[in-house]
This record gives structure tokens, sequence and C-alpha cells, in this order.
């Protein structure tokens, strides 16, 4: 179990990293972040890049600041220092609380944020918060900049917008509305391991009745969903269990769950099903309002 | 490439092939053979050492990287005189190895622990040994070497 062979290359500025990857763009070319995802991929020889175009060294890819009604990470900003970030523990909890379950604290010193989402694992947590908060995602190359939004950044499965010669350099979340309560549960076999389904929710209430909810499912698609059919059942309505009940059972009928070997679809039904009813309730009752 | 590196506090210059992991960097190149090698994926903690201060799994990166790096390996912690450090010798004390396979990875991830501030407890413990497989002891010795090292540090400093 031992990569196979590869130039390498450390870039010390943006501008140079862009330009190999415009000069390598027919190669095999890979940048390397954390390497929590790729150096394993490379250990199996699943992936064998003939150059890696390690980014560590752009520091200044590697930050969380208040850009207007946004929260805005730098894709090289470390999983640890997103998780415990004064601005993302007081504007973003839902993405701190998710972190929670992401990995284990050694693998999130090195992971970062940037490198999680470009992977775009289907049972990856942070793309399903990032899905359910709107998030948007800016991507450079020497051709220019261009932003996209969460459902055009994450296409599939280990799929996402950015080309090989592009660089994401930064994700944008606006602020959620500050009433808001969120919830962000998962099941998986063992603490640290990725989602067999999460499920992300934001609910904000006035006087019992739901202003707005936003809400995003992980591992029951190919990427993140959005879960528009329990958002449209919530919103208007007043909280109660049987408005609940009656939204994750509108999501769940829009999903044709899949078997998976060990995990049947009927499983993963009434196990994303179980999860929207308990995260959609915790949140409301942040929001404080659950009559 | 040629990296220059510090190794257990000692500068040292080395040139190394770009896929050459730090795993093997320790154990082949520098005859560290305390940092173990396991799963080579990055689930079982075996191989982790401290770079800069933070643990990392030194199966999932590569020597190269540690360009200008400072690492410490288990062969560091001994105290200069030969004898166990504190931590090791909980760990003798408390029965936290049998194989001692996953001791090193161990180690390094309670070092970074006991050197952050605040009080531990059991829970944060085992929170904080999450990413590291034993086979052998069931984890609850280990929680007690480390809990009592964290005790014995604390009293010391106080
Ligand atoms: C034991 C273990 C458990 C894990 N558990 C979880 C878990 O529960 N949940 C979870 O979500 N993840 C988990 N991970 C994965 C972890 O979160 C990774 O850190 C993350 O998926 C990849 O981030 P990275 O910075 O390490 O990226 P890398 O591995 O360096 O790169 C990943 C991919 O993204 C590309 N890339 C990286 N940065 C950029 C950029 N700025 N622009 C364009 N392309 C880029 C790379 O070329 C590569 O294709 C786990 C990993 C391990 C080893
Ligand atoms: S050998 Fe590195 S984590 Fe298992
Ligand atoms: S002591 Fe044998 S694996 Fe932990």
């Amino acid at each position: 179990m031992k990569p196979a062979p590869f130039d390498y290359r450390r870039p010390a500025t943006k501008a140079e990293a862009l330009r190999l990857l415009s000069d390598h763009r027919d190669d095999d070319a890979k940048i390397l972040a954390g390497g929590q995802s790729l150096v394993p991929m490379m250990n199996f020889r699943m992936a064998q890049p003939t150059v890696i175009i390690d980014i560590n060294r752009l520091s200044d890819l590697a930050f969380v600041e208040e850009r207007g009604e946004c929260i805005a990470i730098g894709a090289l900003t470390r999983h640890n220092d997103v998780m415990h970030h004064l601005l993302v523990r007081i504007h973003l909890p839902l993405l701190a609380m998710a972190y929670e379950n992401v990995a284990h604290h050694t693998i999130r010193n090195r992971g970062t944020i940037g490198g999680n989402v470009v992977h775009a694992d289907a049972a990856s947590e942070v793309p399903a918060v990032l899905t359910a908060l709107d998030a948007e995602f800016v991507i450079e190359s020497t051709e220019g900049v261009r932003v996209v939004g969460a459902d055009d950044f994450f296409l599939g499965v280990f799929t996402t917008a950015v080309e090989t010669h592009e660089l994401l350099v930064e994700i944008r979340i606006p602020r959620p509305n500050a009433r808001a309560g969120v919830s962000f549960e998962e099941v998986s076999l063992r603490k640290g391991d990725f989602a067999i389904v999460s499920v992300a929710v934001e609910i904000a209430a006035d006087d019992g009745q739901i202003e707005s909810a936003r809400i995003a499912i992980g591992g029951v698609e190919e990427r993140a969903l959005r879960a528009e059919a329990a958002e449209q059942a919530l919103v208007g309505a007043s909280l109660s269990d049987d408005v609940i009940q009656a939204a994750a059972a509108a999501q769940i009928d829009a999903i044709s769950f899949f078997d998976a070997p060990g995990l049947s679809a009927a499983y993963r039904r009434d196990t994303a099903k179980a999860l929207l009813e308990r995260n959609i309730r915790a949140a409301a009752a942040r929001a404080g309002r659950m009559n | 490439m040629t990296i220059s590196v510090t190794i257990n506090g000692e500068p040292i210059a080395a040139t190394v092939e770009p896929r050459l992991l730090v795993c093997d960097f320790l154990r082949d190149h520098l005859g560290l053979t305390g940092t173990h090698i396991g799963c080579e994926h990055g689930v079982c903690g075996a191989c982790t050492v401290l770079v800069d201060g933070r643990t990392a799994r030194s199966c999932l990166m590569f020597a190269a990287q540690l360009d200008g790096a400072e690492v410490e390996t288990v062969e560091g912690l001994l105290l200069p005189d030969g004898e166990l450090s504190p931590l090791q010798a909980s760990f003798r004390d408390n029965h936290g190895l049998q194989c001692g396979f996953c001791t090193p990875g161990m180690l390094m991830t309670a070092t970074e622990l006991l050197r952050q501030d605040g009080r531990l407890d059991r829970e944060g413990v085992r929170e904080a040994i999450s990413g590291n497989l034993c086979r052998c002891t069931g984890y609850e010795t280990i929680v007690d070497a480390i809990l009592t090292a964290g005790r014995d540090q604390a009293e010391e400093t106080a």
C-alpha cells in the first residue's frame, strides 16, 4: 500500500498555484490540501495522479471572517479551526454541531473544509449543512473567478463544479436568521465514521408559526438533498407533532431509497424519517416557540 | 527533493522521493520504529505523530511536506536520563497496554491532549482517543492512564 510516483509541486502563492493548475490541466494533476481523503486513495492506488500541487503553504486561504451578511471561510481552513472558531460558534451553530460528527480530532487537525466539499462524499456532513444554509462557493482559475450556489456546486458522488484547472478558494455562508433554532444529528456505525443518514435543520418560528425552514439530508442520494417537500409542509404551519410527522412523511415519499450491501433501502428510509422528525422537533424547540 | 526537518528536537536534512510517506521516512530512513503502521489509510491511529505540535496521521503525509516542520515521535517522549516520561509510566502503572501495537499512537494523541488547557474528564479522554484503535485493552485502562497522568500533571503545576 504505497502511492505511485508523482511530481511534487509546492506553490508559495495562489497565483502560482493557479498557473500550475493551468499548465497541468491536461495531466492528471491533483491538489493536495489536508490529504485526509486523497492520500488514502493514493495509498490504495485508487488515485494515481502524476502531479501533486500541495497548497498547504497558501496560508491566506485559511481564515474565518465576517463579510457583510455572510461568514466567509477560506478553503484551506482546517476542520478543527472552523469547528472551534468563535464566529462559527455564534453565527453558524449548525456547522459547529455537524463538525462534532466529522471524523476524529487528529483527522480534523489536518483535513480542510475545502478538501471536504471538493471530495464530495455523499455521506459527508459539511456538504449537507452547506446545502441547507444556501452556501456559495468561490472558484478561481487563471481565467477568472466564478461563484456558484450549493445546488450547482455538488453535482453527484465525488463530483463538484470544480474543474481540473480550478481552485476552490472560499465558501460564503449567509448568516442565518438569528431567531432560528438548529439541529444536526446522524446515524453512523461508529462515532467519527461517515454518516449512513444525516439530517440538518434550521427553523425560525414566531409565536408557534413557522416562518422559515431549511433542511438537508445526507447519505440518501448521490449528493446531499435539500428537503423541499418537508420545508413546504412546514412553512406557514403552526408547530405541532402532527405537522412535523406529516412534513417528514411527505419528504420520505419524495425520495427513492437505494439498497446497499448490509443496508436495506427500508432501513435507510426508516432512519431518515426518524431523524427528520427528531431534528425538526429539536430545532423548533431551540427556536423556543414549540407549542 | 531535499528537506530540512526537526525530529525530536534534532535538526536533520534528508533527500526524499515525493511519494515517501512520513511513517516510512521515520521507520525506514531514520530507524525510528516506535511509530507503528497499521492500516495505512488513516483509520487506526497507530502511526500518529505530532507535526508542529498537532497530531497527524504519518501514513497520510508525505515526507516532502515536512520541510521546515518540527516532528515529535514516541521516541521523543523519554526523559533525558532515559527514564519513561510520566505519561508513559502511567500507561505502565495502569496497564494501559497489552501487546503495545496501538501504544505509540495513543501516547502521542494523549501528549497533545495533556498540553491543552482545561480539566480532563473520562468523556473528554474517550472522545480524544476515539480515532485510535486498540484490539487488546478494551480502552478503560488507557483512559485511566491518561486521566492519572493528567491529574499528576495538574497537581505538579498547581
Ligand atoms: C479515518 C477518517 C475518517 C473520516 N471521517 C469523515 C467523516 O465522518 N465525515 C467527513 O465528511 N469526512 C471524513 N473524513 C474525510 C475528511 O473530512 C477529509 O479531511 C476531507 O474529506 C478531505 O479534506 P482534505 O483537506 O483532507 O482534502 P484532500 O484529501 O487533500 O483532497 C480531497 C480532494 O479535494 C481536492 N481539493 C482539495 N482542496 C481543494 C481546493 N481548494 N480546490 C480544489 N480542489 C481541492 C483534492 O484534489 C482531492 O481531490 C475522514 C477521513 C479519515 C481518514
Ligand atoms: S497506519 Fe496510519 S492511521 Fe493506521
Ligand atoms: S495494546 Fe494491543 S492494540 Fe492496544
